[in-house]
């Protein structure tokens, strides 16, 4: 049988294998956590604690701030040591509420209270998601509670939980689907509850045959569920390919997935909406890899929020002997941001950190030439834009072509170009910033 | 013969026609301009940089005679265009203070603390949106050289992992102060004596850690001054050029030796 997939996207050498196979782990951390409140898109959390209060796990460090915005669990137990300004991963500053570790991980008052099927509604899902501070785990943050409140349930026709992991290195969410199906198809039911006319997918790359295997064994005898095996390509998982591939909808210039009848969510998120509806537990906990060829126990592991970076690290053995790790990403090596500092807390929506020996990057700069004009960039882009226009619209400051005529802003920063270019220019670097830029201008 | 003579008049007749047309348009739609726009053009320097904030030279002028723009209001001419252009345009003037920009950062490879290592587009507003960076220091200088580029005067150099400014050189047209990505850029007077080499708005102890060379805020230079002309606000100290005597003795004082106006 022929697969289905997207035309375009390129094939980078997966580097799955080097932390699939191993057992997963709890890592409880040591030292003391930080927990920056702009974990999602949109309003920064409004922080509810101050500085000397005692925390348990599974407590409101700061709540929502209006509608588009999610709560902050804490994930261990503790003091609380300053709400302040610190750096986070992506370089910049933010409000952090750091909380000195007591390492008893006590719970809560009703954390991990179990919930019966048929003893809530589909509001008290929503509240207890809401509640839970779940947003979109796969990456983009965005609010769980303010994807599934849609003004017309009825006309949403699919679920899609996304299971196509495709970025190189990790390899969460395919020991999660290996360890948690049961879990994800529960949660995946309750999505389907708050829309009536709903099917739900289970897509997962063909380079995951134990996940499928475990989620097809859940499937059998759902009526709702179903498992769709899709080609394992670079970016498969983005969500506009997604839909496409596995509905045969395509998104136009500016269209959300809801209009094309379709809502997509990692499989993170619907096994920590299983957690927060059944179990009644927050969002504390989350599958990571720490992957990369510097790295000596390469690993996926169940890791509290806010834990740092450096101690991740630690925690899968370290840097190799005789290895300097030149380049620490946040993510895998297509989409990843490049860190300057290990003593940063990862949030909800990171999902893995790669360390790598040798810098790609550095490497292809000393390569780059002037573009050749071969449109091999046009070739492989997803979503089928003309990167190399593009990057002529951007370099001459044309914010106007590179938005209207080109629709610029419509590309998802996967990196495709990027690597197939054999001119090394660094494009996906230049329309992240454009789009910034554009995004910046439109906001004055 | 006669095909010839008739294509010849037939030419001559379109010709006639066309140039009638010409002149009636030319008269119906003509533009009234005023005769000083191209006396004040020829008056400014013709850069076209911009640093008046119109579209380069012809737009000042036509701002200018429309009473738009004021008649010193070219950065780069200065005093002896500001007359010239008043001559024209019938009106007194005072010329307006020459002013050159000035790098509010003294974090060079030498006292600011190494951050990481960038390899991208070589632009600061790209490394500084990438949250990569060669120095610690949120605020300071970042080193691409994005104002030298702008820069149509040659004024300014990064030495060291700094923009340095030649300020006999600078215009103050203020490209600079625009596309810097931190706002490091001020324009300063240039009968100003000195200035405070810093933005750090963090508390003394955190700008120790990230630069040698950084404003602690330590008010030291405020108790100083006899004219209130240095005060320390967010933690950094700024002088208003106003009222400053140029007297030196906030400099001397200074713990850190972040005031300064030029590099030895």
């Amino acid at each position: 049988m022929k697969l289905k997939t997207f035309r375009g996207g390129v094939h980078p050498e997966g580097h799955k294998e080097l932390s699939k196979s191993l057992p997963v782990e709890a890592y409880l951390p040591k030292g003391d956590l930080i927990f920056p409140t702009n974990q999602h898109i949109g309003k920064p959390a409004r922080p509810v604690v101050k500085k000397g209060d005692k925390v348990l796990a599974g407590q409101l460090l700061a709540e929502a701030d209006g509608f588009v915005s999610a709560n902050i669990i804490c994930s261990c137990s503790g003091t609380v040591k300053a709400v302040e300004e610190r750096h986070t991963i992506s370089g910049s500053r933010a409000t952090c509420v750091i909380v000195e570790n007591d390492g008893q991980f006590t719970l809560a008052s009703g954390v991990g209270k179990e919930r019966r099927e048929g003893t809530f509604s589909n509001k008290d899902i929503l509240d207890a998601i809401k509640a839970a501070g779940i947003v979109g785990l796969g990456g983009a943050g965005f609010p769980t509670h303010v994807k599934l409140t849609s003004k017309n349930p009825e006309a949403i026709d699919y679920i899609i939980a996304n299971g196509s992991e495709c970025e190189p290195y990790i390899t969460c969410d395919d020991v999660l689907m290996q360890r948690e199906n049961r879990a994800i198809v529960e949660g995946l039911k309750l999505v389907l509850r708050l829309f009536p006319n709903a099917q739900g997918i289970i897509a997962i790359e063909n380079n995951k045959p134990e996940a499928i295997q475990a989620m097809e064994a859940v499937c059998a005898g759902e009526k709702q569920v179903y498992v769709q095996q899709v080609l394992a390509k670079y970016p498969e998982g983005g969500e506009r390919n997604l839909i496409s591939v596995v509905t045969g909808r395509d998104l136009k210039f500016g269209q959300l997935p809801a209009d094309v009848g379709c809502i997509v969510c990692n499989v993170s998120t619907l096994y920590a909406i299983y957690c927060a509806v059944y179990h009644s537990e927050p969002l504390m906990e989350r599958y990571f890899t720490v992957s990369g060829d510097a790295i000596v126990h390469p690993r996926t592991m169940s890791v509290c929020i806010g834990t740092s970076c450096e101690e991740l690290i630690h925690a899968a053995g370290g840097i190799k002997d005789g290895c300097t790790a030149k380049k620490v990403l946040c993510g895998g090596p297509m989409m990843g941001i490049a860190m300057s500092s290990l003593n940063v807390p990862i949030s909800k929506n990171n999902n893995a950190l790669t360390v790598l020996a040798e810098d790609p990057v550095e490497q292809a700069q000393t390569q780059m030439t002037a573009c050749i004009r071969c449109g091999r960039c046009a070739h492989v882009c997803p979503i089928h834009l003309v990167p190399q226009m593009m990057a002529e619209a951007a370099q001459h400051g044309d914010l106007e072509r590179y938005e209207q005529k080109l629709y610029g802003l419509d590309c998802i920063a996967c990196g495709s170009c990027t690597y197939v270019c054999p001119a090394k220019r660094p494009l996906m670097q230049l329309f992240k910033q454009t789009k910034a830029a554009i995004m910046a201008s439109k906001r004055k | 013969m006669q095909p010839i003579l008739i294509a010849t008049a037939a030419v001559a007749i379109i010709g006639l026609l066309i140039g009638l047309l010409l002149v009636t348009v030319g008269k119906k739609f003509k533009v009234e301009t005023d005769p000083r726009e191209a006396a004040v053009r020829e008056a400014l320097p013709g850069n076209n940089c911009g640093g008046c904030g119109y579209a380069g030279c012809d737009a000042m002028a036509a701002a200018i005679v429309s009473g738009q723009a004021p008649v010193n209001g070219c950065p780069v001419g200065g005093s002896a265009v500001a007359e010239k252009i008043a001559r024209i345009m019938d009106v007194e003037t005072v010329a307006a203070e020459k002013k050159a920009a000035f790098v509010k950062c003294s974090g060079d490879c030498e006292h600011a603390a190494a951050k990481s290592h960038y390899v991208g587009i070589e632009d600061c507003a790209s490394a500084l949106a990438s949250g990569l960076s060669s120095k610690s220091c949120d605020y300071g200088c970042l080193g691409f050289g994005s104002c030298a580029n702008v820069c149509g005067f040659g004024a300014i150099c990064v030495v060291d992992g700094l923009a340095r400014i030649d300020r006999s050189k600078c215009v103050a047209c203020g490209k600079c102060v625009a596309v810097c990505p931190r706002h490091l850029i001020e324009l300063v007077p240039k009968s100003a004596a000195f200035a405070v080499r810093c933005s750090n708005k963090d508390r003394g102890p955190a700008v120790k850690k990230v630069c040698s060379a950084g404003c602690i805020g330590c008010k030291l230079c405020e108790k100083q001054c006899e004219n209130e002309a240095i005060s320390v606000e967010n933690n950094i100290s700024h002088i208003n050029y106003e009222k400053c005597a140029g007297c030196g003795k906030c400099a001397e004082k200074c713990p850190v030796k972040a005031i300064y106006l030029t590099f030895p």
